[in-house]
């Protein structure tokens, strides 16, 4: 089940032409600013909005977009699941009701319907509130119970906008989590778009990042965030993302070594580095509590007033510095360098 | 919310001079005409009067043709409402400005309207009349007509005020969740504008129930056929005043306990809903 697009569509001053691929099972993030055209593209993919010119195609055969053909799918025709920023559950159904809508509107008989709802409720950590209007569930549950609504019809592809930007922070870090898990598990294609870099990272196997309606990167997310192309991409998305497991103040990596920080945390977490916090220094500082690390500079690039540098070592992390103090340390690629970076300034969250 | 209503209520306790006496004599010379229908009613033989057969025959003439004309409204009316609020067709806007005509249209007018398009003579009265064998003026179908003709646009401009106000993302959910815009409508649509069409409805039956200008004209003033209540009103307050004072309270009651009723039921529901 891949998603083949080739959008190209005017949206007042902006013109979007954007291209994308997404094989099956993959995960795409796509990220950029606001009015960067992102959730444009989404509307193109979920038939909603008729592009101007290019293709949509599923599985290499289905079309669901062709301009130059004159096809147009409507969007009730496309097996696809969505999930909006502000879960946009009927007020006027319950919970199960919600989920069960998709099944119905495909004429499976209202009890089957029903069932296989409930079980998607199960599965989304909220049985016994299926009876509850949307009004009546939290943010959290509210938007769970979209997950749900969006995959309970097994579609071929899954279209997130946005999907926790509308969730308080604490709420956020679960609810990612989650999701990480059940698009794991999720068989077809799926595109995310996002103004949040830790979406990015957390959830998607590779990311294009958009600007005014084009695409400026497109990789993996560490090869996004070790080498990005312009300013705007190496402010957004600078940030290491770490796997490791929690226990206590510490957080064991996978890939060796251990990270300092200020929250007790137990089980399998990320721990997210900005660049900004990383401080390079020729000989290993003593004194506060920090994570100190040694390792070699691979790269530096100048972005405006700052230096970003590549490090490696047993934790690979990305460093801001300024191009003064970089001149002071008189460094260049090949340098052996400590790093450190202040407990307080680490996320966790688990993963 | 509760805060702006909070601040809201605040501010209202201190009413400026300058708006004060006028909204006072606003609200007197509404309620004080009521008053006096009450005031001057005559209490004692109000049972005899009550218990004449024309009024009787008036009442339930009124009450069938405004809940018909409402019927016919909703049918027609809400999906025009969809298609001024939903659609894309161009010229919706000047649709939009005819079909609200009969809003500000005198209805006597609105009357001779539909004389000339029904009537024997008219353009499709005539083809009625020669092909069927169907003539419509002086008839009750031509009071169900009068009212619906002048009744459907407050339906219409009310149920499209709710449509504009919904969240059509809601609709575009549905269509994510394979609904086409028919049963988007059905499923998702209607529900969420069940109150504005509740509303719509009972301004539209309370307008056909009160309806007299283009009823006189097109349907006449047959006792049992074509005199509603508002033409009795009027006819009786020519030879006997006392009975025009009755039938204007039994109007009166029927609209204020239609209100009261559909107004608490709506209330619930939505109370519930949200």
């Amino acid at each position: 089940m891949t998603l083949t697009a080739d959008v190209r569509v005017a949206r007042g001053p902006l013109a979007v032409d954007l291209a994308v691929e997404v094989a099956d099972g993959e995960v795409l993030a796509v990220l950029g600013p606001n009015g960067a055209g992102k959730s444009t593209l989404l509307r193109v993919l979920a038939g909603l909005l008729p592009p101007d010119g290019g293709r949509v195609v599923v599985d290499g055969d289905r079309v669901w977009d062709d301009v130059a053909a004159g096809v147009h799918l409507p969007a009730h025709a496309r097996r696809l699941g969505m999930v909006f920023q502000d879960h946009l559950l009927f007020p006027h159904l319950s919970a199960v009701d919600n989920v069960a809508f998709g099944l119905r509107t495909r004429r499976v008989p209202k009890a089957a319907a029903r069932a296989a709802a409930g079980d998607w409720l199960a599965r989304v950590g909220l049985e016994g509130l299926g009876n509850r209007r949307p009004g009546q569930l939290s943010g959290g549950q509210a938007q769970r119970a979209a997950l749900a609504r969006a995959l309970v019809g097994d579609p071929a592809v899954l279209l997130l906008d946005e999907p926790l930007s509308a969730l308080d922070a604490r709420t956020r870090l679960t609810v990612r989590a989650e999701l990480r898990r059940h698009l794991a598990e999720f068989g077809g294609s799926t595109v995310l778009v996002t103004h949040d870099p830790v979406d990015a990272m957390a959830l998607a196997d590779r990311v294009v990042v958009v600007e005014q309606g084009r695409v400026v990167q497109a990789g993996t997310p560490a090869d996004v965030s070790r080498h990005p192309r312009t300013d705007y991409v190496a402010r957004l998305v600078g940030l290491a993302l770490l796997p490791g497991t929690g226990a206590g103040g510490t957080v064991r990596l996978d890939g060796g070594g251990t990270v300092a920080v200020a929250e007790e945390t137990a089980g399998p977490v990320f721990v997210a580095v900005r660049p900004e916090s990383v401080a390079l220094y020729l000989s290993a500082p003593h004194g506060s509590p920090r994570n100190v690390w040694p390792a070699r500079l691979v790269s530096a690039t100048p972005h405006g007033a700052t230096v970003r540098c590549e490090l490696d070592g047993e934790v690979p992390l990305v460093a801001d510095v300024t191009a003064t103090a970089f001149a002071e340390l008189g460094l260049a690629p090949g340098s052996a360098v400590w790093a450190t970076v202040k407990a307080s300034e680490v996320a966790v969250y688990a993963r | 919310m509760s805060a702006v209503r909070a601040a809201r209520r605040s501010r209202g306790t201190g009413v400026p001079l300058p708006l004060m006496v006028p909204a006072a004599i606003a609200a007197a010379f509404l309620i004080l005409p009521l008053a006096g229908l009450l005031v001057r009613a005559p209490w004692g033989d109000l049972p005899a009067q009550l218990a004449e057969p024309a009024v009787g025959e008036a009442l339930r003439l009124s009450l069938v043709s405004a809940t018909l004309a409402t019927a016919v409204s909703l049918l027609l009316g809400v999906p025009l409402a969809w298609v001024l609020a939903r659609s894309q067709a161009r010229g919706r806007s000047v649709l939009r400005a005819l079909v609200t005509v009969p809003l500000v249209l005198p209805p006597v007018v609105g009357g001779v309207a539909l004389f000339l398009v029904l009537g024997r003579q008219g353009i499709v009265g005539r083809w009625l009349d020669e092909t069927f064998g169907v003539t419509i003026p002086f008839t009750t179908t031509a009071v169900v007509l009068a009212q619906t003709f002048v009744a459907m646009p407050f339906l219409v401009v009310s149920v499209e005020g709710a449509l504009r106000a919904a969240d059509a993302r809601f609709e575009d959910a549905a269509a994510t969740l394979g609904a086409d815009r028919w049963m988007t409508f059905r499923r998702v649509t209607l529900p969420l504008v069940a109150p504005g069409i509740v509303a719509g409805g009972v301004l539209c039956w309370a307008r056909a129930l009160g309806e007299f200008g283009a009823t006189i004209t097109f349907a006449g003033n047959f006792p049992g056929t074509t005199q509603t209540m508002p033409l009795a009103v009027y006819l009786a307050l020519q030879r006997d005043p006392d009975a025009a004072i009755v039938l204007s309270l039994v109007l009166l009651t029927v609209s204020l306990a239609t209100l009261l009723l559909l107004r608490d039921r709506w209330l619930s529901r939505s109370g519930a809903a949200a």
